[in-house]
């Protein structure tokens, strides 16, 4: 188990990468894009892109903007 | 009308999608503004409401040119990452490049705003940057690769219409074939129509319609407005004079003193 903040709050999964961590939070087909600890993290690379303790993981979907 | 990054616009209309009483209001002021383009940004998303996959199914239905955006972002990295992301859930090489500087005005950092240019159009994307009217940092963003400006009227959300408007003509002569475009500022429509009149190839708003008490009225009259503008600018308007001139002919005036 590691313990991970995403989207500014903490969380405790038994992930082991960025593409189960999406799975776990029931993410499921929805239209995001995805960062750790700052970097971008393309949809393809999320299933080799290990999470570790205190990772930093955003997660943004399209949101209303001018 | 200018293209811009090769796409040629049915009308020279951006328009933001923020701070609507509602998305059915969204949805009807784009429908009478006529609006070719609709901004776009990215925020977290959290995994109970999903509220942005609503969102998005709404604005594809829109049938426009999607422009992301890096709207509140202060820093050359978080700019290029939030394109980054953007790049790859909107499916487009557009950006809407705006790296803050200074809260009160949301000015740009033009010296970061450059940087990160930079970096994104050696990426491929398609950058169009959020800046001032200064002429030498407009000339370094075309240099980069920029192949549209967005200097703004006035700070974002002001409705203050058009500050500088000697910078705006100076950056349309210097830049005769750059496709210009108003962001930011704008308040009313005739605002926007002064804005085509000297000669700029589009406008992008965003609070002046969804701030209006009825944001479908205001997304048309702004449309008519732009318009207006715009065929002003291309029907080569009189120059201005000191003195009267009479526009009824004397010749075959009555003598009736």
């Amino acid at each position: 188990m590691v313990t991970v903040t995403v989207n500014n709050e903490k969380r405790t999964t038994a992930a082991s990468t960025l593409f189960e961590l999406l799975e776990i939070l029931d993410y499921g087909d929805a239209v995001v894009a995805t960062a750790v600890n700052g970097n971008f993290v393309p949809q393809t690379m999320r299933g080799e892109t290990l999470i570790s303790d205190g990772d930093n993981v955003e997660i943004l979907a399209p949101m209303q903007g001018g | 009308m200018r293209t811009f990054y090769g796409e040629t616009l049915n009308t020279p209309f951006m328009l933001g999608t923020a701070q609507y009483p509602s998305p059915a209001i969204l949805a009807d002021a784009f429908k009478r503004s006529g609006a070719s383009v609709a901004t776009v940004s990215l925020r977290r998303e959290s995994s109970t409401d999903k509220a942005g996959q609503d969102f998005w199914q709404l604005i594809k239905a829109l049938d426009v040119k999607v422009l992301p955006n890096t709207a509140g972002c202060h820093t050359v990295k978080e700019a290029v990452t939030t394109a980054h992301m953007a790049r790859e859930v909107f499916g487009t090489q557009w950006i809407k490049l705006e790296v803050i500087g200074e809260d009160d005005t949301l000015q740009p950092d033009v010296f970061k705003l450059v940087e990160a240019a930079r970096i994104l159009c050696e990426d491929g994307f398609q950058v169009f940057p959020y800046t001032t009217e200064d002429l030498v940092v407009a000339d370094k963003l075309v240099n980069l690769g920029c192949e549209v400006l967005m200097p703004w009227g006035a700070p974002i959300g002001s409705g203050m219409g058009l500050n500088n408007v000697f910078g705006l003509r100076a950056m349309r002569a210097h830049f005769p074939d750059i496709p210009l475009v108003i962001d930011a500022g704008l308040g009313l429509p005739s605002q926007a129509t002064q804005a085509m009149e000297l000669g700029m190839d589009a406008i992008l708003l965003n609070t002046a319609v969804a701030k209006a008490g009825d944001p479908a009225m205001m997304a048309e009259a702004f449309a008519l407005a732009i318009k207006a503008g715009q065929l002003a600018a291309a029907s080569e308007p009189m120059e201005p004079r000191d003195m009267a001139e009479p526009s009824t002919p004397l010749l075959g005036k009555a003598f009736l003193d």
